[in-house]
């Protein structure tokens, strides 16, 4: 197994506007994107060659990455470089402002980059091309390998300062890659930047492994193995590789997730034809037994604030969600409309529950309130499920499989993703077909 | 006589048509409910003992053929005292994937608690879930999904 390692990234110097103009609107679906420049960051001509890109191009490749984060949001419009009408390093240093006007651009980012010493600092702001003043400025520094997450740094920067809400592009995905016929598939822990980049396979495709979930912290991940055709709930350590079963339990286990302190993990355990919902204290290593039902209870999720979960159960006679005290108290089902659902998962903003719901052969990726007021199916397809959110609580990323004809062909499994709005509908590529997304909060907070 | 050739390729045509829709009313037929009721994918344990029973969509509840089948694995397995078998049970791929693997532990221990009032003791049968994730019929129809939600008793030794 590769090690990763997490660099922290120091932030030096902020200093901001709060007086200017733009300001996107992003709790509706927009039609009307913010025209932006990019300028490539200029690239001081003092700085030290690096193998691992053309250190040339760098301020260009970054300043493509940027453009390429903020068009993904619906809410952005990165204008063409050709129409570029100052120099960067001009650019960076005062913008003419009347000049970027003329292509239309109501915002710019600018920045310059320097490595020295084998460390690469960056510098960047942004400008209110409207008002003519400086809205961001911001510089920091990190190691080069780490030159992709400057541009996603910097595009987290430039959204927060736009639309007011938390960015979420210095994040990564953990996913489950497949290949081979619908029949035999291989299945193995994959781990990418949330634009598919710095994939890395975190198993081999021995076993069938499904259904991995990140800890609040990132370097920790539960997910569930078929390893010695025993299936039970595991736990990983992305650093080192090591990995653990979770729990001593007679049967097997699924369906994990960690709670929001990351101290627990919550997941089913089936018996006798029985799944109940359960939790373990990492530390303590103490088992609680949370539903006692002689129904099927499972895709438990906790709440933000760690005082509720919610899980789906069949107690009624079909899959519908309840939600209950942590302690497994006070169960309530909160879903009544028809069809079934299941895989409710709390966003972290707290105010809303993602679902799947299944109707008339259909299957829909939707959000509710936590009381199951709301409701609103973002999409409608053959077969998705399993959303996960943002870490700012404004995107689902989720998988979708099609129909496949009598011998199996036709069949892939692909990740989206979709704004809570229902707007802005998108194929999160992979390099191979995926399942099971989930979304790690930000790497750099 | 041309008018004729036509006409009998026409015939051999309609006639074509007549056995395609003919073989796909006998896949209707292998259906009871939503319950699979026909013999394609059934292996055999031993002469006359089928090794798979079939479900109702999202139900684990044991039909009339499925109680006949595991009556049949149970004598065989009273006949072979130091066998013991897996009860592998699966779900069809129109559930959520966590749903799936507890419903596929559910059906398969529907099969074993059947066999234990056959006098098969419990020690000698384990369990195991795969939810949607081995399908036996890659398709993506009804007859495929009936044909996928099943529990299918394999010998452990």
């Amino acid at each position: 197994m590769k090690k990763i390692i997490i660099f922290s990234i120091f932030f030096v110097l902020i200093f901001t506007n709060a007086n200017s103009v733009i300001k996107v609107d992003i709790t509706r679906g927009n039609l009307d994107p913010l025209p932006m420049a990019v300028s490539p960051l200029y690239v001081d001509s003092a700085s030290e060659k690096s193998s691992l890109f053309n250190i040339d191009n760098l301020g260009n490749d970054i300043s493509k990455i940027i453009e390429r984060n903020i068009k993904s949001t619906g809410l952005f419009n990165p204008l063409d470089k050709d129409a570029f009408v100052q120099k960067p390093d001009i650019a960076h240093l005062k913008p003419r402002f009347e000049d970027w006007r003329l292509i239309k651009a109501q915002a710019l980012v600018t920045g310059k980059l320097l490595i020295k010493d084998n460390k690469l600092k960056v510098e960047f702001r942004l400008w209110d091309l409207t008002a003519a003043k400086e809205m961001l400025a911001l510089s920091f520094t990190t190691t080069p390998a780490n030159w992709r997450r400057v541009a996603h740094i910097i595009s987290d920067k430039v959204y927060e300062r736009l639309t007011g809400e938390g960015g979420y592009f210095d994040t990564r995905i953990i996913y489950v890659s497949e290949t081979g016929p619908k029949d035999q598939r291989v299945k193995k822990l994959a781990l990418m930047d949330q634009d598919g980049f710095n994939i890395k396979y975190l198993t081999l495709g021995n076993e069938l492994v499904l259904t991995p979930r990140f800890n609040p912290a990132n370097q920790l991940v539960t997910y569930m193995s078929y390893f010695k055709n025993l299936p039970r709930v595991y736990l990983l350590d992305i650093e080192t590789g090591i990995q653990e079963i979770v729990g001593n339990f007679p049967g097997m286990t699924f369906a994990p997730r960690f709670s929001p302190d990351g101290k627990k993990i919550i997941m089913s355990f089936a018996k006798d034809g029985n799944s109940d919902i359960y939790s373990m204290d990492l530390e303590t290593r103490v088992v609680e037994q949370i539903t006692k039902h002689p129904s099927i209870d499972t895709s438990p999720s906790y709440s933000p604030d760690g005082k509720y979960i919610a899980f789906n159960s069949d107690r009624s006679g079909v899959q519908q969600i309840y939600i209950m005290r942590s302690d497994g108290s006070g169960v309530k089902r909160i879903t009544h409309g028809s069809g079934l659902y299941g895989t409710p998962v709390w966003s972290p903003r707290g105010d809303l529950i993602a679902f799947t719901k299944v109707r008339k052969g259909r299957f829909y990726i939707g959000v509710m309130r936590s009381d199951g007021t709301g409701e609103r199916l973002l999409t409608e397809n053959f077969y998705q499920e399993a959303p996960s959110w943002s870490p700012n609580g404004r995107v689902l990323i989720f998988y979708r499989e099609t129909k496949s004809d009598k011998t199996g062909k036709g069949f892939s499994a692909k990740l989206w993703s979709i704004d809570i709005t229902g707007y802005n509908e998108r194929r999160v590529k992979t390099e191979t077909d995926a399942s099971d997304p989930s979304w790690s909060s930000l790497l750099s907070k | 006589m041309r008018f004729n050739t036509a006409l009998r390729n026409l015939l051999i045509v309609l006639f074509g048509a007549f056995v395609l829709s003919a073989c796909s009313t006998t896949k209707k037929g292998d259906l009871t409910g939503d319950v699979y009721t026909g013999k394609e994918t059934i292996e055999y344990l031993a002469s006359g003992v089928p090794d798979r029973v079939f479900f109702a969509t999202n139900k684990s509840s044991l039909t009339t053929a499925a109680r006949d089948t595991l009556r049949k694995q149970a004598t065989w397995l009273r006949k072979n005292k130091d066998l013991s078998v897996t009860l592998e049970g699966h779900a069809d791929e129109r559930g959520t994937r966590e749903y799936n693997l507890a419903l596929g532990e559910r059906r398969a221990n529907a099969a074993k608690d059947y066999l234990m009032t056959y006098g098969i003791s419990g020690k000698r049968i384990s369990v195991i879930s795969y939810g949607k994730e081995k399908p036996v019929n890659p398709a993506s129809n009804p007859l495929a999904w009936s044909q996928n939600r099943r529990s299918v008793t394999v010998k452990a030794n």
